[in-house]
């Protein structure tokens, strides 16, 4: 299991629709030769039409999707030569484990000696060693899920897809196979595109993280850029918490109602822009006047204790209510109190002018 | 603190036992009316086949059903009748019930209601119904002349050809229902999964769908072919004569001979080979299951 054998996926122009309903609209897509890419969107965005076209499952109006070189789109599923982890497993119950993990070899026609030595290389592979004569009813949710990895990966394809394979499980368990998938995927360095709508999970795991909405995939880029610096209002609010408020950009610089701002850059179109606001970049200040950073005036609403932050809301002088996200063992600031925001200058980041898309 | 001391412990044990007594009242009806239309008749059969015609105690029903070649044929027709239906029963309902399980579900119900139409009427007025039908003068016979199908009236009917057509047809519903249940219930990941892992349609089907529908293709087989056993009906209208199957024989016992040991004793040897039979199949599926399970 080299990373050379990993194949590139090229999606061009995929198109669906059901009905009236136009599940993917034109979809581009490029996962590079062993990247970890993740779709991220919404309920009934079209990431499982997607992944399910990519399996050969779903059958696409038009587009053309490549594995390396070779178009695939008119290639049947069992000729693909894909892994697929699915959502619910579909482990066969009339097989026991190693006779799950071995059914891609047994059809491959490799030979009983090296089918038995793979599928416990495969079982090692997902901690699971000697796992092999249990039933499938006798396993655990977190184990299913390593079996139906082993077994998607026992045949060596140079591309794997995940469907939620988490989904099913406890938080603690899945934070802990998140890790495990991803060093397993830094072994393997197979090709892999993973679909999630825990945008915790796509923030964690993925090399690239594709936000996808009604069908479109609204930016593609690495999780610290999709946060930081997201190219539309819908990434910023599909992703992490988020405010706006109206900022104005003249010639002398940005405010924020009467209120001067430092920016991170400067915008090149003048006029009303949108400035986002993460409550964790906002900090309460001590005093009103503080050098280098913005200040932004504000009326606490309320003020949640968190456990390990106290969440604080807060309306600034157009009357926008923003989030900020304070120390525990800071003061909790009373309700109705005036309190000082601050906002680094390198924290703020302003909306890019969208044409309004249909 | 003590059980009996327990906080309402006396109260909460009283609901228990009316709540048990209340199933067992509801069901009481229908354990009398078994108990009496069931258990006592048959335990009076039983009874009946270890009595001579003097009335003491003797085995020479069953003496008799050894020594007597007719009695031994009449259960090896029943067999062979039970079975061909049963196989013939297996290939034309499991791809039946395979079409209907890849219907849309809306459009499989209204295929099942026509599945189950033959039930809507009678047994008996279904057999004479085969018999107008596959007569030498019969709709059959006329039309597959008068299209130059064949040329004489082909002997369809009483005969064993008529007793399986006709047992086939009642049979068909009993298959068909198992099968189209435990078919619906298999997930589509599972083919999916099949397919993905490199498995041609075809594989697919005999690697992963056939073993998950088996559990519903041996509970309609078992059903069919214990049915058969016992079918009176059929035999005696569309065998004409000719076709004796155990049930055929014990009426010819009882309504000619007034023999009711000898009848009750069929009837008792029938039962417990229905009995051997079941609990063959069923350890038989559990092993499959376990084979399945462990190797393969
Ligand atoms: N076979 C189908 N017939 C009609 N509509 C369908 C079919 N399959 C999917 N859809 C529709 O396509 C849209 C996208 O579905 P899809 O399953 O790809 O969403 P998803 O992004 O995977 O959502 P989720 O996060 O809930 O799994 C949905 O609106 C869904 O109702
Ligand atoms: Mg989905």
């Amino acid at each position: 299991m080299a990373r050379d054998a990993a194949l590139p996926i090229a999606v061009r122009q995929l198109t669906k629709s059901y009905g009236t309903l136009r599940v993917l609209d034109a979809v581009d897509l490029d996962v590079q030769r062993g990247e970890f890419l993740t779709l991220l969107g919404p309920s009934g965005s079209g990431k499982t039409t997607l992944l399910m076209m990519l399996a050969g499952f779903v059958r696409p109006d038009c587009g053309s999707i490549r594995f390396g070189e070779r178009e695939v789109i008119r290639l049947a599923p069992h000729k693909r030569d894909v892994g697929m982890v699915f959502q619910n497993y579909a482990l066969f119950p009339h097989m026991d484990v190693a006779a799950n993990i071995a059914f891609p070899l047994k059809l491959r026609g490799i030979g009983k000696a090296e089918t038995t030595q793979r599928v416990e290389q495969a079982l090692e592979l997902v901690k699971l060693g000697g796992y092999g004569a249990r039933r499938i009813d006798q396993l655990s949710g977190g184990q299913r899920q390593r079996i139906a990895l082993a077994r998607a990966i026992v045949f060596e394809p140079r591309i794997l897809l995940m469907d939620e394979p988490l989904s099913a499980l406890d938080k603690q368990l899945r934070e802990h196979m998140q890790i495990e998938l991803r060093q397993l995927h830094e072994r393997l360095g197979m090709t892999t595109v993973y679909v999630t709508h825990d945008q915790r999970e796509a923030l964690t795991m993925s090399d690239r993280i594709a936000v996808i909405d009604l069908g479109r995939i609204r930016q593609i880029d690495t999780p610290k850029a999709i946060y930081e610096r997201p190219a539309n209002r819908f990434v910023a609010e599909f992703i992490g918490e988020s405010t706006f408020i109206t900022v104005d950009v003249d010639a002398v610089g940005c405010s924020f109602n009467g209120v001067p701002l430092t920016l991170a850059s400067q915008p090149s179109r003048k006029g009303s822009h949108q400035l986002m606001i993460r409550p964790e970049r906002l900090t309460i200040l001590e005093h009103a006047a503080t050098a280098g950073i913005n200040v932004l005036p504000a009326t606490v609403t309320a003020a949640i204790y968190q456990g390990d932050s106290v969440l604080v809301q807060a309306s600034l002088s157009d009357g926008k209510i923003v989030s900020v996200r304070a120390s525990a063992s800071a003061r909790v600031p009373l309700v109705r109190e005036e309190i000082y925001l601050g906002l680094k200058a390198a924290d703020t980041y302003l909306l890019p002018v969208e044409e309004r898309a249909a | 603190m003590s059980h009996e001391a327990g906080l309402n412990a006396k109260g909460l044990r009283r609901d228990a036992l009316a709540e048990r007594l209340i199933l067992f009242s509801l069901s009481g009806p229908a354990v009398l009316l078994v108990t009496m239309t069931m258990l006592v008749p048959v335990g009076w059969l039983f009874w009946l086949s270890f009595l001579d015609d003097a009335g003491g105690f003797s085995l020479e029903h069953y003496q008799r059903m050894l020594v007597q070649p007719s009695y031994g044929r009449a259960f090896r027709i029943t067999f062979e009748i039970s079975f061909i239906t049963t196989a013939i029963c297996i290939l034309l309902g499991y791809p039946l019930a395979y079409a209907l399980s890849q219907l849309p579900r809306r459009v499989a119900n209204i295929c099942m209601i026509a599945v189950m139409l033959p039930f809507w009427t009678s047994l008996l007025v279904r057999t004479y119904a085969w018999l107008v039908l596959l007569q030498r003068q019969g709709l059959i016979n006329t039309w597959g002349i008068k299209l130059g199908l064949w040329d004489s009236p082909l002997a369809l009917v009483h005969n064993l050809n008529g007793t399986l057509i006709g047992m086939i047809h009642i049979m068909l519903p009993f298959m068909v229902l198992p099968v189209y249940a435990t078919m619906r219930s298999i997930d589509r990941d599972y083919l999916k999964a099949a397919a993905n892992l490199g498995a041609s349609p075809t594989l697919a089907f005999w690697l992963v769908f056939l073993p998950l529908s088996l559990p519903g293709l041996v509970a309609g087989a078992l059903m069919v072919f214990i049915l058969c056993l016992g079918f009176y009906v059929t035999p005696a209208v569309l065998g004409g004569g000719k076709i004796t199957m155990v049930a055929n024989r014990i009426a010819t016992d009882i309504e000619l001979f007034f023999n009711w040991g000898a009848a009750s004793s069929l009837g008792v040897v029938l039962f417990i080979l229905t009995g051997i039979i079941l609990y063959a199949a069923s350890r038989l599926v559990r092993l499959d299951r376990f084979l399945s399970g462990g190797g393969a």
